[in-house]
Protein backbone atom coordinates (compact mmCIF):
# COMPACT_ATOMS: atom_id res chain seq x y z
CA UNK A 1 0.00 0.00 0.00
CA UNK A 2 1.21 3.48 -0.73
CA UNK A 3 1.81 5.78 2.24
CA UNK A 4 -1.29 7.71 1.22
CA UNK A 5 -3.79 4.86 1.28
CA UNK A 6 -2.00 3.46 4.33
CA UNK A 7 -2.68 6.74 6.10
CA UNK A 8 -6.34 6.91 5.12
CA UNK A 9 -7.03 3.31 6.13
CA UNK A 10 -5.28 3.61 9.50
CA UNK A 11 -7.36 4.24 12.60
CA UNK A 12 -6.36 7.90 12.76
CA UNK A 13 -6.81 8.27 9.00
CA UNK A 14 -10.38 6.98 9.17
CA UNK A 15 -11.09 9.36 12.02
CA UNK A 16 -9.54 12.18 10.03
CA UNK A 17 -11.88 11.47 7.10
CA UNK A 18 -14.79 11.44 9.54
CA UNK A 19 -13.83 14.81 10.97
CA UNK A 20 -13.11 16.49 7.62
CA UNK A 21 -16.31 15.26 5.98
CA UNK A 22 -18.25 16.06 9.18
CA UNK A 23 -17.04 19.67 9.14
CA UNK A 24 -17.75 19.88 5.43
CA UNK A 25 -21.31 18.70 6.06
CA UNK A 26 -21.59 21.32 8.80
CA UNK A 27 -20.63 24.02 6.30
CA UNK A 28 -23.34 22.66 4.00
CA UNK A 29 -25.87 22.91 6.84
CA UNK A 30 -25.06 26.61 7.25
CA UNK A 31 -25.94 27.33 3.61
CA UNK A 32 -28.93 24.96 3.56
CA UNK A 33 -30.40 26.48 6.73
CA UNK A 34 -29.78 30.05 5.56
CA UNK A 35 -31.50 29.63 2.20
CA UNK A 36 -34.44 27.67 3.62
CA UNK A 37 -34.90 30.29 6.34
CA UNK A 38 -35.96 32.65 3.51
CA UNK A 39 -39.42 31.10 3.79
CA UNK A 40 -39.81 33.07 7.03
CA UNK A 41 -40.03 36.28 4.94
CA UNK A 42 -43.54 34.95 4.30
CA UNK A 43 -43.52 36.49 0.83
CA UNK A 44 -45.20 33.54 -0.86
CA UNK A 45 -41.82 31.92 -1.33
CA UNK A 46 -40.43 34.62 -3.59
CA UNK A 47 -37.03 35.09 -1.87
CA UNK A 48 -36.72 31.37 -1.18
CA UNK A 49 -37.45 30.46 -4.79
CA UNK A 50 -34.99 33.08 -6.05
CA UNK A 51 -32.12 31.56 -4.04
CA UNK A 52 -33.34 28.02 -4.63
CA UNK A 53 -33.18 28.68 -8.34
CA UNK A 54 -29.63 30.02 -7.98
CA UNK A 55 -28.53 26.94 -6.01
CA UNK A 56 -30.26 24.58 -8.42
CA UNK A 57 -28.85 26.04 -11.61
CA UNK A 58 -25.55 27.82 -10.91
CA UNK A 59 -22.79 25.68 -12.50
CA UNK A 60 -20.32 26.27 -9.63
CA UNK A 61 -22.91 25.27 -7.04
CA UNK A 62 -23.93 22.26 -9.10
CA UNK A 63 -20.28 21.15 -9.23
CA UNK A 64 -19.94 21.64 -5.47
CA UNK A 65 -23.07 19.50 -5.12
CA UNK A 66 -21.11 16.52 -6.45
CA UNK A 67 -18.55 17.17 -3.72
CA UNK A 68 -21.40 17.22 -1.21
CA UNK A 69 -22.70 13.85 -2.37
CA UNK A 70 -19.20 12.39 -2.13
CA UNK A 71 -18.79 14.00 1.29
CA UNK A 72 -22.00 12.39 2.52
CA UNK A 73 -21.04 8.99 1.09
CA UNK A 74 -17.54 9.04 2.59
CA UNK A 75 -18.91 10.16 5.97
CA UNK A 76 -21.60 7.49 5.99
CA UNK A 77 -19.47 4.59 4.69
CA UNK A 78 -16.49 5.49 6.89
CA UNK A 79 -18.82 5.94 9.88
CA UNK A 80 -20.34 2.51 9.36
CA UNK A 81 -16.88 0.91 8.91
CA UNK A 82 -15.69 2.50 12.18
CA UNK A 83 -18.86 1.39 13.91
CA UNK A 84 -18.28 -2.22 12.77
CA UNK A 85 -14.54 -2.17 13.67
CA UNK A 86 -15.35 -0.77 17.08
CA UNK A 87 -17.93 -3.39 17.95
CA UNK A 88 -15.48 -6.10 16.84
CA UNK A 89 -12.85 -4.67 19.19
CA UNK A 90 -15.02 -5.81 22.11
CA UNK A 91 -16.66 -9.12 21.11
CA UNK A 92 -17.59 -10.01 24.72
CA UNK A 93 -19.51 -7.25 26.49
CA UNK A 94 -19.43 -6.52 30.20
CA UNK A 95 -22.17 -8.14 32.27
CA UNK A 96 -22.25 -4.97 34.36
CA UNK A 97 -21.27 -1.65 32.84
CA UNK A 98 -21.74 1.94 34.00
CA UNK A 99 -20.57 4.07 31.09
CA UNK A 100 -22.69 7.00 32.26
CA UNK A 101 -20.06 7.50 34.98
CA UNK A 102 -17.41 8.43 32.44
CA UNK A 103 -19.05 9.77 29.26
CA UNK A 104 -22.24 11.22 27.77
CA UNK A 105 -24.76 8.88 26.13
CA UNK A 106 -24.78 10.86 22.88
CA UNK A 107 -20.98 10.72 22.51
CA UNK A 108 -21.35 6.93 22.72
CA UNK A 109 -24.24 6.85 20.25
CA UNK A 110 -22.81 8.59 17.18
CA UNK A 111 -23.33 5.53 14.99
CA UNK A 112 -26.95 5.21 16.08
CA UNK A 113 -27.65 8.94 15.73
CA UNK A 114 -25.91 8.90 12.34
CA UNK A 115 -28.10 6.00 11.21
CA UNK A 116 -31.22 7.90 12.26
CA UNK A 117 -29.90 10.83 10.21
CA UNK A 118 -29.35 8.49 7.28
CA UNK A 119 -32.95 7.25 7.45
CA UNK A 120 -34.13 10.83 7.65
CA UNK A 121 -31.90 11.77 4.73
CA UNK A 122 -33.49 9.08 2.53
CA UNK A 123 -36.99 10.35 3.35
CA UNK A 124 -35.96 13.97 2.95
CA UNK A 125 -34.23 13.60 -0.42
CA UNK A 126 -37.19 11.52 -1.66
CA UNK A 127 -39.45 14.48 -0.79
CA UNK A 128 -37.55 17.26 -2.52
CA UNK A 129 -34.10 16.77 -3.98
CA UNK A 130 -34.67 13.58 -6.01
CA UNK A 131 -38.01 14.67 -7.64
CA UNK A 132 -36.58 18.11 -8.40
CA UNK A 133 -33.31 16.93 -9.92
CA UNK A 134 -35.01 14.16 -11.94
CA UNK A 135 -37.52 16.66 -13.27
CA UNK A 136 -34.68 19.03 -14.17
CA UNK A 137 -32.92 16.17 -15.89
CA UNK A 138 -36.05 15.08 -17.80
CA UNK A 139 -37.59 18.44 -18.73
CA UNK A 140 -35.01 21.09 -17.80
CA UNK A 141 -37.63 22.69 -15.58
CA UNK A 142 -37.37 23.11 -11.80
CA UNK A 143 -40.29 22.07 -9.64
CA UNK A 144 -42.07 24.57 -7.41
CA UNK A 145 -40.28 23.54 -4.22
CA UNK A 146 -42.11 26.13 -2.13
CA UNK A 147 -45.52 24.77 -3.10
CA UNK A 148 -44.25 21.22 -2.51
CA UNK A 149 -43.20 22.20 1.01
CA UNK A 150 -46.62 23.71 1.72
CA UNK A 151 -48.25 20.48 0.55
CA UNK A 152 -45.91 17.94 2.15
CA UNK A 153 -45.93 19.60 5.56
CA UNK A 154 -49.71 19.40 5.86
CA UNK A 155 -49.21 15.81 7.03
CA UNK A 156 -48.56 15.74 10.81
CA UNK A 157 -46.66 12.45 10.52
CA UNK A 158 -44.21 14.04 8.08
CA UNK A 159 -43.79 17.03 10.41
CA UNK A 160 -43.06 14.61 13.26
CA UNK A 161 -40.42 12.75 11.20
CA UNK A 162 -38.73 16.07 10.37
CA UNK A 163 -38.72 17.16 14.01
CA UNK A 164 -37.25 13.79 15.06
CA UNK A 165 -34.61 14.21 12.34
CA UNK A 166 -33.71 17.61 13.80
CA UNK A 167 -33.47 16.15 17.30
CA UNK A 168 -31.08 13.45 16.03
CA UNK A 169 -29.07 16.16 14.30
CA UNK A 170 -28.88 18.13 17.55
CA UNK A 171 -27.37 15.23 19.51
CA UNK A 172 -25.10 14.16 16.62
CA UNK A 173 -23.69 17.67 16.32
CA UNK A 174 -23.47 18.32 20.06
CA UNK A 175 -20.74 15.70 20.18
CA UNK A 176 -19.62 15.75 16.54
CA UNK A 177 -18.73 19.43 16.25
CA UNK A 178 -16.24 19.41 19.15
CA UNK A 179 -15.13 15.87 18.40
CA UNK A 180 -14.06 16.85 14.88
CA UNK A 181 -11.65 19.47 16.25
CA UNK A 182 -10.15 17.01 18.74
CA UNK A 183 -9.68 14.48 15.93
CA UNK A 184 -7.88 17.09 13.84
CA UNK A 185 -5.56 17.65 16.79
CA UNK A 186 -6.99 21.11 17.49
CA UNK A 187 -7.10 20.90 21.26
CA UNK A 188 -5.58 24.02 22.79
CA UNK A 189 -6.43 25.98 25.92
CA UNK A 190 -6.64 29.18 23.92
CA UNK A 191 -9.33 27.89 21.58
CA UNK A 192 -11.16 25.09 23.43
CA UNK A 193 -13.58 27.52 25.05
CA UNK A 194 -14.52 29.07 21.71
CA UNK A 195 -14.87 25.68 19.99
CA UNK A 196 -17.10 24.36 22.78
CA UNK A 197 -19.27 27.46 22.77
CA UNK A 198 -19.58 27.53 18.99
CA UNK A 199 -20.28 23.79 18.88
CA UNK A 200 -23.06 23.96 21.45
CA UNK A 201 -24.59 27.10 19.94
CA UNK A 202 -24.52 25.66 16.43
CA UNK A 203 -26.02 22.34 17.56
CA UNK A 204 -28.93 24.18 19.17
CA UNK A 205 -29.60 26.96 16.66
CA UNK A 206 -29.43 25.03 13.39
CA UNK A 207 -31.74 22.12 14.33
CA UNK A 208 -34.28 24.53 15.88
CA UNK A 209 -34.23 26.64 12.73
CA UNK A 210 -34.78 23.55 10.58
CA UNK A 211 -37.52 22.16 12.85
CA UNK A 212 -39.37 25.49 12.74
CA UNK A 213 -39.83 25.17 8.97
CA UNK A 214 -42.23 22.18 8.87
CA UNK A 215 -43.83 23.30 12.14
CA UNK A 216 -44.52 26.83 10.86
CA UNK A 217 -46.00 25.55 7.65
CA UNK A 218 -48.16 22.98 9.44
CA UNK A 219 -49.46 25.58 11.88
CA UNK A 220 -50.11 28.02 9.04
CA UNK A 221 -47.58 30.63 10.18
CA UNK A 222 -45.90 30.36 6.80
CA UNK A 223 -48.16 29.97 3.80
CA UNK B 1 -14.29 -8.60 64.59
CA UNK B 2 -14.82 -4.94 65.28
CA UNK B 3 -18.05 -3.02 64.81
CA UNK B 4 -17.04 -1.99 61.32
CA UNK B 5 -16.74 -5.55 60.09
CA UNK B 6 -18.34 -5.81 56.63
CA UNK B 7 -20.25 -8.57 54.89
CA UNK B 8 -19.55 -8.57 51.18
CA UNK B 9 -21.08 -10.66 48.42
CA UNK B 10 -18.99 -11.14 45.31
CA UNK B 11 -19.92 -12.11 41.78
CA UNK B 12 -16.60 -12.96 40.14
CA UNK B 13 -15.80 -14.03 36.58
CA UNK B 14 -14.19 -17.47 36.54
CA UNK B 15 -12.61 -18.89 33.39
CA UNK B 16 -10.00 -21.65 33.46
CA UNK B 17 -8.17 -20.59 30.28
CA UNK B 18 -8.49 -18.60 27.08
CA UNK B 19 -10.14 -21.50 25.23
CA UNK B 20 -12.94 -22.18 27.67
CA UNK B 21 -16.14 -20.30 28.21
CA UNK B 22 -16.23 -18.65 31.60
CA UNK B 23 -19.05 -17.78 33.93
CA UNK B 24 -19.78 -15.90 37.13
CA UNK B 25 -19.41 -17.52 40.56
CA UNK B 26 -20.99 -16.11 43.71
CA UNK B 27 -19.03 -15.84 46.94
CA UNK B 28 -19.81 -14.49 50.37
CA UNK B 29 -17.29 -12.94 52.75
CA UNK B 30 -18.24 -12.34 56.38
CA UNK B 31 -15.05 -10.78 57.76
CA UNK B 32 -14.03 -7.85 55.62
CA UNK B 33 -12.44 -4.79 57.21
CA UNK B 34 -13.23 -1.40 55.68
CA UNK B 35 -9.51 -0.67 55.85
CA UNK B 36 -8.61 -3.55 53.56
CA UNK B 37 -7.65 -2.78 50.02
CA UNK B 38 -9.76 -4.41 47.32
CA UNK B 39 -6.92 -6.84 46.59
CA UNK B 40 -6.58 -7.74 50.27
CA UNK B 41 -10.27 -8.56 50.21
CA UNK B 42 -9.48 -10.92 47.31
CA UNK B 43 -6.64 -12.44 49.37
CA UNK B 44 -9.20 -13.20 52.07
CA UNK B 45 -11.49 -14.76 49.45
CA UNK B 46 -8.65 -16.89 48.07
CA UNK B 47 -7.63 -18.16 51.52
CA UNK B 48 -11.25 -19.11 52.11
CA UNK B 49 -11.34 -20.92 48.74
CA UNK B 50 -8.07 -22.75 49.44
CA UNK B 51 -9.40 -23.88 52.84
CA UNK B 52 -12.50 -25.17 51.09
CA UNK B 53 -10.25 -27.05 48.68
CA UNK B 54 -11.32 -24.90 45.74
CA UNK B 55 -9.31 -23.15 43.03
CA UNK B 56 -8.38 -19.60 44.12
CA UNK B 57 -9.29 -16.69 41.83
CA UNK B 58 -6.42 -15.71 39.53
CA UNK B 59 -5.87 -11.94 39.44
CA UNK B 60 -2.91 -9.79 38.42
CA UNK B 61 -1.09 -7.61 40.94
CA UNK B 62 2.47 -6.67 41.72
CA UNK B 63 3.31 -3.40 43.46
CA UNK B 64 0.00 -2.88 45.28
CA UNK B 65 0.87 0.80 45.47
CA UNK B 66 -0.58 2.15 42.24
CA UNK B 67 2.54 2.19 40.08
CA UNK B 68 2.88 -1.11 38.22
CA UNK B 69 -0.48 -1.11 36.43
CA UNK B 70 -1.10 -4.83 36.88
CA UNK B 71 -4.27 -4.90 38.96
CA UNK B 72 -6.82 -4.90 36.14
CA UNK B 73 -10.36 -5.45 37.44
CA UNK B 74 -13.67 -4.18 36.14
CA UNK B 75 -15.57 -3.53 39.37
CA UNK B 76 -19.31 -2.84 39.40
CA UNK B 77 -19.20 -1.64 35.81
CA UNK B 78 -16.14 0.64 36.22
CA UNK B 79 -12.46 0.10 35.41
CA UNK B 80 -10.62 -0.07 38.77
CA UNK B 81 -13.90 0.53 40.60
CA UNK B 82 -15.85 3.61 41.59
CA UNK B 83 -13.12 6.11 42.54
CA UNK B 84 -11.41 8.64 40.30
CA UNK B 85 -7.66 8.49 39.66
CA UNK B 86 -7.21 5.23 41.58
CA UNK B 87 -6.03 1.70 40.72
CA UNK B 88 -7.74 -1.41 42.14
CA UNK B 89 -4.91 -1.93 44.65
CA UNK B 90 -5.47 1.60 46.00
CA UNK B 91 -9.21 1.12 46.33
CA UNK B 92 -10.38 0.30 49.85
CA UNK B 93 -13.41 -1.54 51.11
CA UNK B 94 -14.62 1.64 52.84
CA UNK B 95 -15.71 2.75 49.36
CA UNK B 96 -18.41 0.05 49.56
CA UNK B 97 -21.26 -0.58 51.97
CA UNK B 98 -21.87 -3.46 54.33
CA UNK B 99 -23.94 -6.09 52.52
CA UNK B 100 -23.04 -4.89 49.00
CA UNK B 101 -22.85 -7.29 46.08
CA UNK B 102 -19.79 -6.45 43.98
CA UNK B 103 -19.47 -7.65 40.39
CA UNK B 104 -15.87 -8.21 39.23
CA UNK B 105 -14.99 -8.89 35.58
CA UNK B 106 -11.76 -8.96 33.58
CA UNK B 107 -10.93 -6.22 31.04
CA UNK B 108 -13.01 -6.96 27.94
CA UNK B 109 -11.23 -6.37 24.62
CA UNK B 110 -10.37 -8.43 21.56
CA UNK B 111 -6.73 -7.31 22.01
CA UNK B 112 -6.67 -8.36 25.71
CA UNK B 113 -7.66 -12.07 25.73
CA UNK B 114 -8.49 -13.57 29.12
CA UNK B 115 -5.72 -15.92 30.32
CA UNK B 116 -7.47 -17.08 33.48
CA UNK B 117 -10.26 -15.65 35.63
CA UNK B 118 -9.49 -11.92 35.97
CA UNK B 119 -6.05 -12.08 34.34
CA UNK B 120 -5.84 -10.75 30.79
CA UNK B 121 -2.94 -10.78 28.34
CA UNK B 122 -1.78 -7.19 27.86
CA UNK B 123 1.22 -8.05 25.67
CA UNK B 124 -0.37 -5.97 22.92
CA UNK B 125 0.72 -2.89 24.89
CA UNK B 126 4.31 -4.16 25.08
CA UNK B 127 4.34 -4.77 21.33
CA UNK B 128 3.12 -1.20 20.72
CA UNK B 129 5.91 0.13 22.95
CA UNK B 130 8.61 -1.96 21.27
CA UNK B 131 7.31 -0.91 17.85
CA UNK B 132 8.30 2.62 18.90
CA UNK B 133 11.94 1.51 18.77
CA UNK B 134 15.01 3.00 20.39
CA UNK B 135 15.91 6.57 21.23
CA UNK B 136 19.26 6.97 19.50
CA UNK B 137 20.22 10.12 21.41
CA UNK B 138 22.31 8.95 24.33
CA UNK B 139 20.89 10.46 27.48
CA UNK B 140 23.63 9.13 29.75
CA UNK B 141 23.14 8.48 33.44
CA UNK B 142 20.88 10.35 35.81
CA UNK B 143 23.09 13.41 36.29
CA UNK B 144 23.84 13.70 32.54
CA UNK B 145 20.14 13.61 31.78
CA UNK B 146 19.53 16.21 34.47
CA UNK B 147 22.12 18.53 32.96
CA UNK B 148 20.28 18.66 29.64
CA UNK B 149 18.30 21.90 29.62
CA UNK B 150 14.58 21.28 29.04
CA UNK B 151 11.94 24.01 29.37
CA UNK B 152 9.81 23.52 32.47
CA UNK B 153 6.55 23.41 30.47
CA UNK B 154 7.85 20.64 28.18
CA UNK B 155 9.26 18.70 31.14
CA UNK B 156 5.96 18.94 33.03
CA UNK B 157 3.84 17.92 30.04
CA UNK B 158 6.17 15.02 29.20
CA UNK B 159 6.12 13.91 32.82
CA UNK B 160 2.33 14.02 32.97
CA UNK B 161 2.21 11.75 29.89
CA UNK B 162 4.95 9.48 31.27
CA UNK B 163 2.83 8.88 34.37
CA UNK B 164 0.90 6.28 32.32
CA UNK B 165 1.39 2.88 33.96
CA UNK B 166 0.09 0.85 30.99
CA UNK B 167 -2.72 -0.58 33.09
CA UNK B 168 -5.20 -0.81 30.21
CA UNK B 169 -8.09 0.85 32.05
CA UNK B 170 -8.50 3.23 29.10
CA UNK B 171 -9.08 0.28 26.75
CA UNK B 172 -11.34 -1.42 29.29
CA UNK B 173 -13.52 1.65 29.81
CA UNK B 174 -13.72 2.79 26.18
CA UNK B 175 -16.86 1.67 24.37
CA UNK B 176 -14.63 1.01 21.33
CA UNK B 177 -11.85 -0.74 23.29
CA UNK B 178 -9.54 1.89 21.82
CA UNK B 179 -5.94 2.14 23.04
CA UNK B 180 -5.49 5.70 21.86
CA UNK B 181 -5.03 7.25 25.30
CA UNK B 182 -2.25 4.80 26.17
CA UNK B 183 -0.51 5.11 22.79
CA UNK B 184 -0.85 8.89 22.81
CA UNK B 185 0.76 9.06 26.27
CA UNK B 186 3.68 6.94 25.07
CA UNK B 187 4.09 9.01 21.90
CA UNK B 188 3.76 12.30 23.81
CA UNK B 189 6.32 11.61 26.52
CA UNK B 190 9.07 11.40 23.90
CA UNK B 191 7.72 13.83 21.30
CA UNK B 192 7.84 16.61 23.90
CA UNK B 193 11.49 16.09 24.87
CA UNK B 194 14.65 17.04 22.92
CA UNK B 195 15.97 13.45 23.15
CA UNK B 196 12.85 12.23 21.38
CA UNK B 197 13.24 14.38 18.26
CA UNK B 198 15.50 12.17 16.11
CA UNK B 199 12.98 9.31 15.82
CA UNK B 200 9.90 11.44 16.30
CA UNK B 201 8.12 10.76 13.00
CA UNK B 202 9.00 7.09 12.58
CA UNK B 203 8.01 6.40 16.18
CA UNK B 204 4.52 7.86 15.72
CA UNK B 205 4.02 5.95 12.46
CA UNK B 206 5.17 2.60 13.85
CA UNK B 207 3.36 2.78 17.17
CA UNK B 208 0.05 3.69 15.53
CA UNK B 209 0.50 0.92 12.93
CA UNK B 210 1.13 -1.62 15.71
CA UNK B 211 -1.85 -0.33 17.70
CA UNK B 212 -4.06 -0.90 14.63
CA UNK B 213 -2.59 -4.37 14.02
CA UNK B 214 -3.43 -5.43 17.58
CA UNK B 215 -7.16 -5.00 16.95
CA UNK B 216 -7.94 -2.11 19.28
CA UNK B 217 -10.94 0.02 18.30
CA UNK B 218 -11.03 3.57 17.00
CA UNK B 219 -11.43 6.51 19.35
CA UNK B 220 -14.71 8.44 19.07
CA UNK B 221 -13.67 11.07 21.60
CA UNK B 222 -16.14 10.06 24.30
CA UNK B 223 -13.51 10.93 26.94
CA UNK B 224 -14.27 7.76 28.96
CA UNK B 225 -10.57 6.81 29.00
CA UNK B 226 -9.35 9.98 30.70
CA UNK B 227 -12.24 9.83 33.16
CA UNK B 228 -11.28 6.30 34.21
CA UNK B 229 -7.47 6.57 33.89
CA UNK B 230 -5.84 6.10 37.31
CA UNK B 231 -3.13 8.59 36.27
CA UNK B 232 -5.66 11.01 34.76
CA UNK B 233 -3.88 11.19 31.40
CA UNK B 234 -5.67 13.94 29.46
CA UNK B 235 -7.41 14.07 26.09
CA UNK B 236 -4.88 16.62 24.82
CA UNK B 237 -2.47 13.70 24.41
CA UNK B 238 -4.78 12.05 21.87
CA UNK B 239 -4.99 15.34 19.96
CA UNK B 240 -1.18 15.51 20.06
CA UNK B 241 -0.89 11.93 18.78
CA UNK B 242 -3.23 12.78 15.89
CA UNK B 243 -1.05 15.79 15.02
CA UNK B 244 2.15 13.76 15.36
CA UNK B 245 0.80 10.94 13.21
CA UNK B 246 -0.69 13.09 10.46
CA UNK B 247 2.43 15.28 10.44
CA UNK B 248 4.66 12.20 10.32
CA UNK B 249 2.70 10.65 7.45
CA UNK B 250 2.91 13.88 5.46
CA UNK B 251 6.57 14.56 6.11
CA UNK B 252 8.49 11.36 6.87
CA UNK B 253 10.69 9.69 4.27
CA UNK B 254 8.91 6.34 4.69
CA UNK B 255 6.95 6.03 1.42
C1 LIG C 1 -26.28 10.63 7.23
C2 LIG C 1 -25.77 9.76 7.95
C3 LIG C 1 -24.67 9.98 8.95
C4 LIG C 1 -24.02 8.96 9.54
C5 LIG C 1 -24.25 7.49 9.30
C6 LIG C 1 -23.03 9.52 10.45
C7 LIG C 1 -22.22 8.79 11.25
C8 LIG C 1 -21.21 9.28 12.03
C9 LIG C 1 -20.31 8.49 12.83
C10 LIG C 1 -20.34 6.99 12.99
C11 LIG C 1 -19.42 9.33 13.38
C12 LIG C 1 -18.20 8.91 14.20
C13 LIG C 1 -18.37 9.01 15.63
C14 LIG C 1 -17.34 9.92 16.25
O1 LIG C 1 -16.28 10.19 15.65
O2 LIG C 1 -17.60 10.35 17.34
C15 LIG C 1 -19.76 10.65 12.97
C16 LIG C 1 -19.07 11.75 13.34
C17 LIG C 1 -19.40 13.01 12.93
N1 LIG C 1 -20.48 13.37 12.15
FE1 LIG C 1 -21.80 12.13 11.30
N2 LIG C 1 -23.09 10.87 10.39
C18 LIG C 1 -24.09 11.20 9.49
C19 LIG C 1 -24.48 12.45 9.14
C20 LIG C 1 -23.87 13.58 9.57
C21 LIG C 1 -24.28 14.89 9.23
C22 LIG C 1 -25.48 15.24 8.38
C23 LIG C 1 -23.37 15.73 9.83
C24 LIG C 1 -23.28 17.22 9.82
C25 LIG C 1 -23.84 18.01 9.09
C26 LIG C 1 -22.40 14.95 10.55
C27 LIG C 1 -21.35 15.46 11.27
C28 LIG C 1 -20.44 14.72 11.98
C29 LIG C 1 -19.29 15.23 12.69
C30 LIG C 1 -18.85 16.67 12.78
C31 LIG C 1 -18.64 14.15 13.28
C32 LIG C 1 -17.38 14.21 14.15
C33 LIG C 1 -16.14 13.70 13.50
C34 LIG C 1 -15.13 13.29 14.54
O3 LIG C 1 -15.52 12.85 15.64
O4 LIG C 1 -13.95 13.35 14.29
N3 LIG C 1 -22.73 13.65 10.38
N4 LIG C 1 -20.85 10.60 12.13
S1 LIG D 1 -3.44 6.01 29.75
FE1 LIG D 1 -4.16 5.75 31.89
S2 LIG D 1 -5.69 4.14 31.74
FE2 LIG D 1 -4.49 4.01 29.85
S3 LIG D 1 -2.86 2.55 30.26
FE3 LIG D 1 -2.02 4.57 30.77
S4 LIG D 1 -2.43 4.83 32.97
FE4 LIG D 1 -3.75 3.14 32.28
S1 LIG E 1 -0.85 -3.70 41.82
FE1 LIG E 1 0.52 -2.27 40.93
S2 LIG E 1 -0.81 -0.68 40.30
FE2 LIG E 1 -2.14 -1.99 41.38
Amino acid sequence: MSWFSQTLTSSIGKKLLMALTGLFLISFLVIHATINAMIFYNDGGETFTHWGHFMGTNPIVRTLEIGLIIGFLVHIVDGLILWKNNSEARPIKYAMNKPSANSTWYSRSMGLLGTLLLIFLVIHTAHFWIPNRSNQFATGEELNLYQMMLDIFQNPLVVLIYVLGCISLFWHLLHGFKSAFQTLGLNHIKYNGAINFLGTAFSIVVPILFALMPISIYLGWVY
Amino acid sequence: MSADNMHIKLKVWRQSNSNTKGDFENYSLDHVSPDMSFLEMFDVLNEQLIEEGKEPVAFDHDCREGICGMCSMYINGRAHGPLKGVTTCQLHMRSFNDGDTIVVEPWRAEAFPVIKDLVVDRDAFDRVISAGGFVSVNTGNAQDANSLPIPKIAADEAFAAAACIACGACVAACKNASAMLFVSAKISQLALLPQGQAERTIRAEKMVAQMDAEGFGNCTNTGACSAECPKEIGQENIARMNREYIGAKLSSSAV
